[in-house]
């Protein structure tokens, strides 16, 4: 599925990815955790194509496919979707025009058909009504004044309609309190496919309490230093990063 | 790879001005160049009483004496009075009373700009979509009006301005000239002298005029000015809805459209004037497109009438416009709604006036100016109170939007008041469209166009939200269309 081989980026000719391997086949989900500043935030970036995140060396592919050839929103139809840190805020336009904009973008480019209005209509409320979003919320612009919650909620809504192959959550949990991070955890849950791959990136190991990884990877200063099964979590938890910090440096 | 193909193939050809064609009408031409002896080759063209003529005349005379006004943020290659012509026609007979009259050529034309001037055809053929009265002026004459007769039942009339001052002499000699007196300022001066077509519209006491009432400006001729001169009168509790549209070919000499809009609401009338204004804008090298140099006015004569100008402005090489109100009538009410996008080397200084002078009289002005490439764009608005205006009311924002880093946004706002207790409000905000924004809304998959068009289209809802649902979608493409490669 996603498949990283020696990824090295630089960000304002700083080089912050230096030479990742990453492997994550259909049907799993990864976490990729890590201190501040080690790159995190950085590879969900270079995957969906940041304009100025320089790729040097190495390759990315999803499903055979190169990414690194693709622009941004080609990327997108072939199925990869990253949820934001700090989703933005898109002025003047309704949040449910935003998505079936979206959607239908990317089926026209796969050349598949547009999503009708009713038909879509029928799919919105049905899930925004299991992620707890008042349909009322909708016809509001995107993101604008809603809370940090509402935001990662709304970030979750789209992945359902969007039904991407593979999901790169970046920091999803921050910013939430324990019934919000319940309620888009279980949206995220419920996408988990055998066909689907996720990257979970996270810097606690809380998130993965209610998202439970197949595999943790470990991110130092650009490189993954060790991975493991979900028992990593726990350990990194009762004794932090400082272990792999220092090995790396 | 299809999919590519496709998209290339669209972007070529929203790259290109799809109004840029030109037709080949044959045309009767006035000699060229501006005197007193083409002003009365106009007049006589029109077969117009000597009333008009003598108006004409002394328009002329003032405008000799005027200087062009050189105050706005725009610079342009100073116009060649004498190198223009004043007058050309489509030759053909002069009063046309059904379409089966009309020259075919023409009617091409409009069916390419998908305009319905056939009554039994509806707006983009869509059965069942509300009737629009067009009517159309083809260079310096209005070629057809349609739906006159229907009209004429509610006893609204609707007809091509020299016919109005044939037909109905007592109310063009009433109203012309009282909102843009003659005096009014160099352009309003010469299109007084040399106006030769436009609409004239008169909905009666108490008559909420049944259709959408619109007409589409189409300059072809090379080296021609158009004069376009419109007059709209809502009698007492009248109202009515009206909309321009705009369009010319692609050539590589500016050319000069200089127009006046008159609009008077007595007590309780109501007028709601929309342009979608689509000039060629200039090529990617700032070379050719249309000098739009216009003045629109309206006044709000009778107590409680209302006016409402919506604006979209994408065309153009220069734009020189301000729709204002005169708030004459105590409580009466003056909108204006402005989307104004520049692009390429396009410059617009555009705004309006609210002249409050009645008692409890209110104004709302939203403005959303968006430029891109190295365009300039600037608001410019005056606000203002008179003593005896106790109790007027004003809002504005005004908002911009810039793309990229090579153009200009300007606000001018000019606020005076002579009464204490009015209360004005103005907000503004300049924003530039964030590279994150885009980045966001193009990893849902949109590209890097679609992502611009629907950003800004976000950014002038509000204003879009005042137009006629069929225009509102149209504007809404045209937006997209006038910035397509402003990014990137």
């Amino acid at each position: 599925m996603l498949n990283i081989e020696n990824l090295t980026v630089a960000v304002e000719d700083k080089t912050i990815l230096k030479g990742l391997t990453l492997n994550v086949p259909a049907g799993e989900v990864h976490a990729i955790m890590g201190p501040n500043g080690a790159g995190k935030s950085t590879l969900g970036y270079t995957l969906a194509g940041r304009p100025n995140y320089e790729v040097s060396e190495g390759s990315a592919t999803l499903n055979g496919e190169d990414l690194l050839a693709m622009e941004v929103h080609e990327r997108a139809s072939a199925g990869l979707y990253l949820s934001f840190q700090y989703p933005l805020e898109i002025p003047g336009v309704p949040a449910m025009t935003f998505i079936r904009t979206a959607l239908n973008a990317q089926r026209k480019l796969r050349g598949e058909d547009e999503v009708g209005a009713p038909q879509f209509l029928k799919d919105i409320r049905e899930i925004a009504k299991t992620l707890k979003i008042d349909t009322e919320m909708l016809k509001r612009p995107l993101n604008v004044g809603f809370s940090g919650g509402e935001k990662k909620r709304m970030e979750v809504l789209q992945m359902a309609l969007l039904k991407p192959k593979f999901l790169i959550l970046d920091e999803t949990d921050s910013g939430l309190d324990i019934d919000a991070l319940k309620v888009v955890s279980e949206g995220v849950n419920a996408l988990r496919s055998p066909e689907r791959g996720m990257l979970v990136i996270t810097h606690y190991q809380r998130l993965l309490d209610h998202i439970k990884p197949d595999r943790i990877h470990i991110l130092v200063d650009g490189r993954i230093v060790h991975s493991g099964g979900p028992e990593l979590a726990l350990e990194l938890e009762a004794h932090g990063y400082d272990r792999y910090v220092n090995e790396a440096a | 790879m299809a999919a590519v193909k496709e998209t290339i193939e669209t972007v070529q050809k929203l790259e290109t001005y799809e109004h840029g064609f030109v037709s080949d009408i044959e045309m009767e031409y006035a000699p060229k160049g501006l005197s007193a002896d083409i002003v009365r080759f106009i007049s006589a063209r029109k077969n117009e009483p000597d009333w008009m003529l003598e108006y004409r005349l002394a328009a002329f005379e003032r405008w000799q004496s005027m200087d062009e006004p050189d105050w706005a943020k725009v610079n342009y290659q100073k116009v060649d009075y004498q190198d223009l012509y004043y007058y050309a026609a489509p030759k053909s007979k002069p009063k046309l009373n059904s379409l089966d009259e009309v020259d075919p050529e023409l009617l091409a034309v409009y069916a390419k700009l998908g305009i319905p001037l056939k009554e039994q055809e509806v707006l983009a053929g869509v059965v069942g979509s509300p009737k629009y009265a067009v009517d159309a002026v083809f260079d310096s004459v209005s070629v057809v009006t349609t739906f006159k007769d229907e009209l004429k039942k509610h006893g609204v009339i609707f007809c091509a301005i020299s016919e109005a001052i044939r037909e109905y002499p007592e109310l063009v000699k009433q109203y012309l000239g009282s909102v843009v007196p003659v005096s009014d300022n160099y352009f309003a001066a010469l299109n007084a002298a040399v106006f030769s077509d436009g609409s004239f519209v008169y909905v009666p006491e108490g008559v909420r005029c049944p259709m959408e009432l619109s007409t589409y400006f189409r300059i072809n001729a090379e080296n021609t000015g158009q004069f376009e001169r419109t007059l709209i009168i809502a009698d007492k509790g009248a109202y009515v809805s009206y909309l321009e549209g705009c369009t010319a070919p692609m050539r590589d000499e500016n050319q000069l459209h200089a127009a006046v809009v008159e609009l008077i609401a007595l007590e309780d009338a109501e007028i709601k004037y929309s342009t979608v204004q689509n000039w060629y804008p200039g090529d990617a090298e700032g070379k050719g497109g249309i000098y739009n140099f216009v003045t629109k006015r309206a006044d709000c004569r009778g107590a409680r009438s209302k006016v409402s100008w919506t604006q979209v402005e994408t065309g153009s090489a220069v734009t020189w416009k301000y729709p204002s109100c005169i708030l004459r009538g105590d409580d009466s009410v003056g909108e204006f709604y402005s989307i104004a996008v520049t692009n390429g080397y396009q410059q617009a200084d555009t705004g309006t006036k609210m002249i409050h002078l009645g008692k409890n009289t209110r104004s709302r002005i939203i403005s959303k100016g968006v430029s891109a490439g190295k365009s300039s764009n600037t608001y410019r608005g005056l606000v203002s109170a008179h003593a005896r205006a106790g109790g007027a009311r004003n809002f504005t924002q005004c908002d911009s939007l810039l793309i990229g880093k090579t153009c200009a946004a300007h606000t001018v706002p000019y606020v005076e008041s002579d009464t204490a207790s009015a209360q004005f409000e103005h907000e503004a905000t300049t924003t530039r469209l964030s590279e994150d924004q885009l980045f966001y809304a193009m990893q849902r998959g949109l590209s890097q166009e679609e992502a611009v068009a629907l950003l800004v289209n976000g950014f002038v809802r509000d204003v879009l939200q005042e137009l006629p649902m069929e225009f509102a979608v149209e504007a809404q493409k045209l937006v997209a269309i006038s910035l397509e490669g402003s990014v990137g």
